[in-house]
C-alpha cells in the first residue's frame, strides 16, 4: 500500500491520500476475506489465510487479489469462514484443504465451490451470499457491517472505506458543544451497562473546570459469555479509536485511554497497531490536521477482575491500585483519574459515535424506539442453532433475535428462558418473548440490557442451577469491601446450593428474598446494587422449579447432580461395553453382551455414559 | 472531611509506569510473580510491600507461585455453563488430578479457570496450552488431554479410582 | 456552608463534611462498625446507610462516605433504611457472633432472632486495623489480601512484616474481637436483654425524629 511520505497536515491531505488509496485499490479484481476472529481462528482460519497467501503467490495472483485476515465476520457457528468479493460470496466449514480450490474455482473460474455453501438448518436452503443468509440478512450491521471489508491492521482499509472523514469534519467545523448537541439530539445511550446517555456525559467532562481531562474507552468487558466489544477492538479498531479522539475533543481532553482486558490478546495487539499507525499519519499527535487539536492515546492492559470494569474501579485499575470502586459523588467528570475530569464510554458507544456524525442525528434517531435509539449488538450464545455476534435495531422482540435470526433452539429442544445483562441482568421467560429489547422494557421486566449477552437456554438448563452459577461468579468477582455485598452473596450462595442439594427447607425462599432485596439495596457500587437480580428473576419467574428442587428434590432440568441419577434400561442395553469402558469412576459393571448396571455407590453422575450410548439405553432420571 | 478523603496517596505517579504493568512486566519474565522481585520492586519504587502483595492477590492474572509446563485453561461463561462446562471442568480436573486454580505437585499441569474467553460460539471451549478447542464434552476430555498427558497417564489417572 | 435537609430538618453543614459527620453533629445516632474519627472512611459495614433523594428517587447510601450537598433531602431512620440495617445486624451476628459491640447494636435494633445458618467468622473485614497502621503508624505491615469471598486482613507473603513496631494498635482498635456477653442463647449471640431492659425506641421517622429517651410519643401510645 501507498507508503505515506509526511504526516497529513490538512484535511485536503487527507482527502488526497483516501484518493490515492482508492486509485491504488481499483486494480485488485478479488478479495479474499478470511475470518480471523476467535471462533475461526480456533477452528485454524491462520492456516487457511497462509495456505490461500502462499497459493496465490505461486499462481502470480498476488497483485490483483487482496487477502485479508479480518475481526469476527459474525456467523461463529459456521466458521472457519471466507467471503470472497465480489458477489460477497460466503463460504463455510472452510479447511486448509479447501484454499487452492476456493482460488482456482471461484476467483478464476467465477464458478461455486458448492460443498462450502451456507445450509439453513430449518429449511435446507443453499446460499450464495453473505447478504442473503437470513441470519445476516435480518441485522442491521452498522457497526459490525465494515468487518469484513477491512483488515484490522491497515489503516488504509479504513481510510479507503470513508473513515476518519467525520474526524477530519468535526475539527474543520464543529466545536465540542455543536458535536455534544448533535450526540444529545441523536439519544444515543451508553453501551456498557447503565445506559446513561452519552451526549450528557460529555457535556459534564466538557463543562468540568480543569484544562487536563481524560476519556477512557472501557474495553473491559467482564460479562460471561459477551463478546461484542471484542469483535469490535479487534475488527474494526479505528472505528473505536475514531469515536475516541472525536470524545477527546469534544470535552476537550489531551489524552485517551483505552483499558483492555489481558484475556483479549489480540484486541490489545490490533489497537495498539491502530493507534501506531494513526499517529504515523498524524491521525493522532500534535495539531491533528492542522486544528490545533492535539490528542494522544495509551493502552492500559487490565489484569484480570470483573469489578474493574466498574468506572470508579477502572480508573483506580488505570493508576494501578486495586480496582475497587469507590462511592460517588465525587463523579468522575470532576474527579477522575488522577483526580482530572474524566470520562468513561465503552467500546460499542464510541463505535456509535462516527456513525452518529456520519448518518446525521436526524436517521440515526429514526433507528429504535421512543427511549432506546440506534442499533445494539448482542451476543447470542447458548441453545440456539446460529450462535454468533447479531447487531439489530433497538426494540427489535427477543423472539425475533432467537427464532428469526437465531434460527431457534438448537436440537428441535424447547425454548426456557433468555438471560440478558449478564451476572447483573436476569433470566426472561418464554411469556415474555415479545418483549422489546429496549433499556426500559428489559428493566422493568426485572433484568437489563447490560453489555449485550444475550444467552439462550432450553429445557435442559436448571434455573436454580443459573442463579447459583452467577452467585458463585459474583463471589468471587465481587471486591469484598462492602460487607453487605461481600457476605450477602455467600449467603445467598449458600442459600441456593442447599436447594440445589435438596437440603433447603421451607421459609427460605422467602428469606433469600429478603436477604436479595437488602444487598440490592445496601451494596455501594453496581456490582453489589444488581447482584440479586439474577436470584431475583429466576423466583420471579421459575418459582415452581425451585419449589421442585426444595420440596419434592427433584430437578426437573436434570443438571443438579444430588438429585438426579442414572440407569440403564435393560431392555435396550446390548451389553457393547461402550459406557463400562468410558466410565471415568469404574461404576458401569456387566458382561459383553449382557444388560450392563450402574453401581449408584460409584456413580459420579458425569453423565459420560449417557453421552457415550449410542442406543440411548442410559436414562436420567 | 478531605477532598478525595477515600484516596491513597501513591508514589507510583502519573507518567510512571504504573505498578500493574510492572508486575505485569515481571510475571512475563519469570512466568509467575516471585517473593525476591516483589521485594525488589518495593524497595526501588518505596511502594509498601503489602501494597503491592494486595494488588498481586486482587488480579486473577497475577500467580504468586510458577505454573505447571502445560497449562489448560477451562471456560467457565455462562454461554459455556450452559453448554456443560462444569461437567467437563470436573474431568479434565480428574484425569489431570489438579483442582481448578492448582498446579500439579511435579509441576507438569496447571488448570485454570477463565470466565468467556469471547468465543462463545464454540462453547465449552478448553484451551489446552494456547489451542483452543471448541465444543468439547465430558467424554472427549480424555482425548483432549492426551497430547500433553501422553495415552497412559490419561487412562492410568482414570483407573487410579 | 451546605444547606441540606435532614430527617425534615433544614441544617446547614461545613462543606466536604460527610453526612455521618454533619448527623452526628446534630445528634442523630447512626450505628457504625468501620468508622473511626481518625481515619479516612471506608464505607464497608454498610450499617451508616441513609436514605437520600427526594422521595419514590431515593437510594441509599453509606453516610461516612457520602458529602454533603446542596439540596440534598436525607433520611437516617427511614423504614426503608431500617430494614436494610436490621437485616445487616442479623447476619453480622449470624457471621460473627463473638462481638459484644456487634451484639449490643443487634440488640439495640431489636434483631431477636438469626434466621441464617450460623458461623464464626473473627473478623468483617471493617479494615480498621489495616487504616490504623497505615494511617496512623505509617506502618504498612498489614493490609487487605485478595478479592471477594477470600478476602482477608494479612500480611504480604503470610509473613511477620518487618515493618511492624508491636504498636498494638490493630487490635486495640478492633470492634469484633470484644469478648461479648453470653446470653442464653450461646451460639447465635442474640440478646438475651438483661442489659438492655429498655431498648430506645428506633420506630421509623421518615421525615421526622423524635430526639427524647424514652420516646415520649412512644409512651403516649402505650408502647412502652
Ligand atoms: C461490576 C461492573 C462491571 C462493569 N464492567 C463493564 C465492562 O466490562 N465494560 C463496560 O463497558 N462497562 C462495564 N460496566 C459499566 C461501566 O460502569 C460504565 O457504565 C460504562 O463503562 C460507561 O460507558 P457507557 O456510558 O458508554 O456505557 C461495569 C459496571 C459494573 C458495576
Ligand atoms: S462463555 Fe466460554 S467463551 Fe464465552
Ligand atoms: S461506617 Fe459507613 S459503612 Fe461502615
Amino acid at each position: 500500500m501507498e507508503a505515506l511520505q509526511a504526516r497529513l497536515k490538512t484535511p485536503a491531505d487527507l482527502e488526497r491520500y483516501r484518493a490515492a488509496i482508492k486509485a491504488k485499490q481499483e486494480t485488485i479484481t478479488h478479495r479474499l476475506s478470511v475470518c480471523g476472529g476467535t471462533g475461526c481462528a480456533g477452528g485454524g482460519s491462520a492456516r487457511i489465510r497462509d495456505y490461500l497467501q502462499d497459493y496465490l503467490a505461486r499462481r502470480g495472483l498476488s497483485a490483483r487479489v487482496a487477502l485479508r485476515f479480518t475481526g469476527c465476520l459474525g456467523l461463529c457457528e459456521r466458521g472457519p469462514l471466507v467471503i470472497v468479493s465480489p458477489g460477497e460470496i460466503f463460504y463455510q466449514k472452510v479447511t486448509a484443504a479447501d484454499a487452492a480450490e476456493i482460488v482456482d474455482q471461484t476467483v478464476l473460474k467465477g464458478e461455486l465451490v458448492e460443498r462450502l455453501l451456507y445450509t439453513d438448518p430449518l429449511n435446507g436452503e443453499k446460499y450464495v451470499s453473505a447478504n442473503e443468509i437470513p441470519f445476516l440478512k435480518k441485522q442491521s450491521r452498522f457497526l459490525l457491517g465494515d468487518n469484513w471489508r477491512l483488515d484490522p491492521a491497515s489503516i488504509e482499509d479504513y481510510l479507503g472505506l470513508g473513515g476518519y472523514a467525520v474526524l477530519a469534519g468535526c475539527l474543520d467545523g464543529l466545536n465540542g458543544a455543536e458535536i455534544i448537541a448533535r450526540l444529545k439530539a441523536s439519544r444515543l445511550r451508553g453501551r456498557g451497562g447503565a445506559g446513561f446517555p452519552t451526549g450528557i456525559k460529555w457535556a459534564e467532562g466538557r463543562e468540568a473546570p480543569g484544562d487536563q481531562k481524560y476519556i477512557i474507552c472501557n474495553a473491559d468487558e467482564g460479562d460471561p459469555g459477551a463478546f461484542m466489544d471484542r469483535s469490535l477492538m479487534e475488527g474494526n479498531p479505528h472505528s473505536v479509536l475514531e469515536g475516541l479522539i472525536i470524545g477527546g475533543y469534544a470535552i476537550g481532553a489531551g489524552e485517551g485511554i483505552v483499558f483492555v482486558r489481558a484475556e483479549y490478546p489480540t484486541a490489545v495487539k490490533n489497537i495498539r497497531l491502530a493507534i501506531a499507525r494513526a499517529e504515523e499519519v498524524g491521525l493522532l499527535g500534535e495539531d491533528i490536521l492542522g486544528s490545533g487539536f492535539d490528542f494522544r492515546v495509551s493502552v492500559s492492559v487490565g489484569a484480570g477482575a470483573f469489578v474493574s470494569g466498574e468506572t470508579s474501579a477502572l480508573i483506580r485499575a488505570v493508576e494501578g491500585q486495586v480496582g475497587e470502586p469507590r462511592q460517588k459523588p465525587p463523579h468522575l467528570a470532576q474527579q477522575g483519574l488522577w483526580k482530572k475530569p474524566t470520562v468513561v464510554n465503552n467500546v460499542e458507544t464510541l463505535a456509535n459515535v462516527p456513525l452518529i456524525l456520519r448518518l446525521g442525528t436526524e436517521s440515526y434517531s429514526g433507528i429504535g424506539t421512543a427511549s432506546s435509539k440506534g442499533t445494539k449488538i448482542f451476543s447470542l450464545v447458548g441453545k440456539v442453532n446460529n450462535t454468533g455476534l447479531v447487531e439489530v435495531p433497538l426494540g427489535m422482540t427477543l423472539r425475533e433475535i432467537i427464532d428469526d435470526i437465531g434460527g431457534g433452539i438448537k436440537g428441535g429442544k424447547r425454548f426456557k428462558a433468555v438471560q440478558t445483562g449478564g451476572p447483573s441482568g436476569g433470566c426472561l421467560p418464554a411469556s415474555l418473548l415479545d418483549l422489546p429489547t429496549d433499556y426500559e422494557a428489559l428493566s422493568e421486566a426485572g433484568s437489563m440490557m447490560g453489555s449485550g449477552g444475550m444467552i439462550v437456554m432450553d429445557e435442559e438448563t436448571c434455573m436454580v442451577d443459573l442463579a447459583r452459577y452467577f452467585l458463585a461468579f459474583l463471589k468471587e468477582e465481587s471486591c469484598g469491601a462492602c460487607f453487605s455485598c461481600r457476605e450477602g452473596i455467600a449467603r445467598m450462595l449458600e442459600m441456593v446450593e442447599a436447594i440445589t442439594r435438596g437440603e433447603s427447607s421451607p421459609g427460605q425462599l422467602e428469606l433469600l428474598e429478603e436477604l436479595a432485596a437488602v444487598v440490592k439495596e445496601a451494596s455501594m457500587c453496581g456490582l453489589g446494587q444488581t447482584a440479586s437480580n439474577p436470584v431475583l428473576s429466576t423466583l420471579r419467574y421459575f418459582r415452581e422449579e425451585y419449589l421442585a428442587h426444595l420440596v419434592d428434590r427433584r430437578c426437573p432440568a436434570g443438571v443438579c447432580r444430588d438429585l438426579i441419577s442414572f440407569r440403564i434400561e435393560a431392555g435396550i442395553c446390548n451389553g457393547c461395553g461402550a459406557c463400562r469402558k468410558s466410565c471415568p469412576a469404574g461404576a458401569v459393571e456387566g458382561k459383553k453382551k449382557e444388560p450392563h448396571r450402574i453401581a449408584a455407590a460409584l456413580c459420579t453422575r458425569c453423565g459420560i455414559c449417557l453421552e457415550t450410548c449410542r442406543y440411548g439405553a442410559v436414562l436420567k432420571e | 472531611m478531605q477532598e478525595g478523603m477515600i484516596e491513597r496517596s501513591h508514589p507510583f505517579r502519573q507518567n510512571g509506569i504504573s505498578l500493574i504493568s510492572q508486575l505485569q512486566q515481571i510475571q512475563q519474565e519469570h512466568g509467575w510473580l516471585p517473593e525476591p522481585e516483589l521485594r525488589r520492586l518495593s524497595a526501588a519504587t518505596g511502594e509498601p510491600l503489602i501494597e503491592i502483595y494486595r494488588v498481586a492477590t486482587f488480579y486473577k492474572s497475577f500467580s504468586l507461585a510458577p505454573r505447571g509446563r502445560h497449562r489448560v485453561t477451562a471456560c467457565c461463561g455462562t454461554a459455556c455453563h450452559v453448554r456443560g462446562s462444569a461437567g467437563v471442568t470436573r474431568e479434565i480436573s480428574k484425569l489431570l488430578g489438579v483442582k481448578p486454580g492448582g498446579t500439579s505437585a511435579d509441576g507438569r499441569y496447571s488448570l485454570e479457570t477463565v470466565n468467556c474467553l469471547g468465543a462463545c460460539a464454540l462453547a465449552p471451549l478448553v484451551v489446552v496450552d494456547g489451542e483452543y478447542h471448541g465444543n468439547i464434552t465430558p467424554a472427549g476430555t480424555r482425548k483432549l488431554l492426551k497430547k500433553i498427558t501422553g495415552p497412559e497417564a490419561g487412562n492410568g489417572a482414570a483407573a487410579e479410582r | 456552608m451546605v444547606n441540606l435537609t435532614m430527617n425534615g430538618l433544614e441544617i446547614a453543614f461545613e462543606k466536604g463534611a460527610s453526612l455521618l459527620e454533619a448527623a452526628r453533629f446534630f445528634g442523630i445516632e447512626i450505628p457504625t462498625l468501620c468508622y473511626n474519627e481518625g481515619l479516612n472512611p471506608y464505607g464497608a459495614c454498610r450499617l451508616c446507610l441513609v436514605e437520600v433523594g427526594a422521595p419514590g428517587r431515593s437510594r441509599l447510601v453509606s453516610s461516612c462516605t457520602y458529602p454533603v450537598q446542596p439540596g440534598l433531602i436525607v433520611r437516617t431512620h427511614s423504614a426503608r433504611v431500617l430494614k436494610a440495617r436490621r437485616l445487616l445486624l442479623e447476619l453480622y451476628l449470624a457471621t460473627c457472633p463473638s462481638s459484644k459491640i456487634i451484639q449490643d447494636l443487634a440488640s439495640k435494633h431489636h434483631v431477636t432472632r438469626v434466621r441464617f445458618k450460623q458461623k464464626n467468622e473473627e473478623c468483617i473485614l471493617c479494615g480498621l486495623c489495616t487504616r490504623y497502621c497505615a494511617e496512623q503508624m505509617h506502618g504498612h505491615a498489614i493490609g487487605m489480601v485478595g478479592r471477594g469471598a477470600e478476602r482477608r486482613i494479612g500480611s504480604a507473603f503470610n509473613k511477620k512484616s518487618e515493618d511492624c513496631r508491636l504498636c498494638g494498635g490493630c487490635s486495640y482498635i478492633c470492634p469484633a474481637c470484644q469478648a461479648r456477653c453470653q446470653g442464653p442463647d450461646e451460639k447465635s449471640a442474640v440478646c438475651g436483654a438483661c442489659l438492655n431492659l429498655a431498648p430506645p425506641c428506633l420506630d421509623d421517622h421518615d421525615d421526622a425524629m423524635c430526639y427524647l429517651d424514652p420516646c415520649a410519643a412512644c409512651e403516649m401510645r402505650g408502647e412502652r
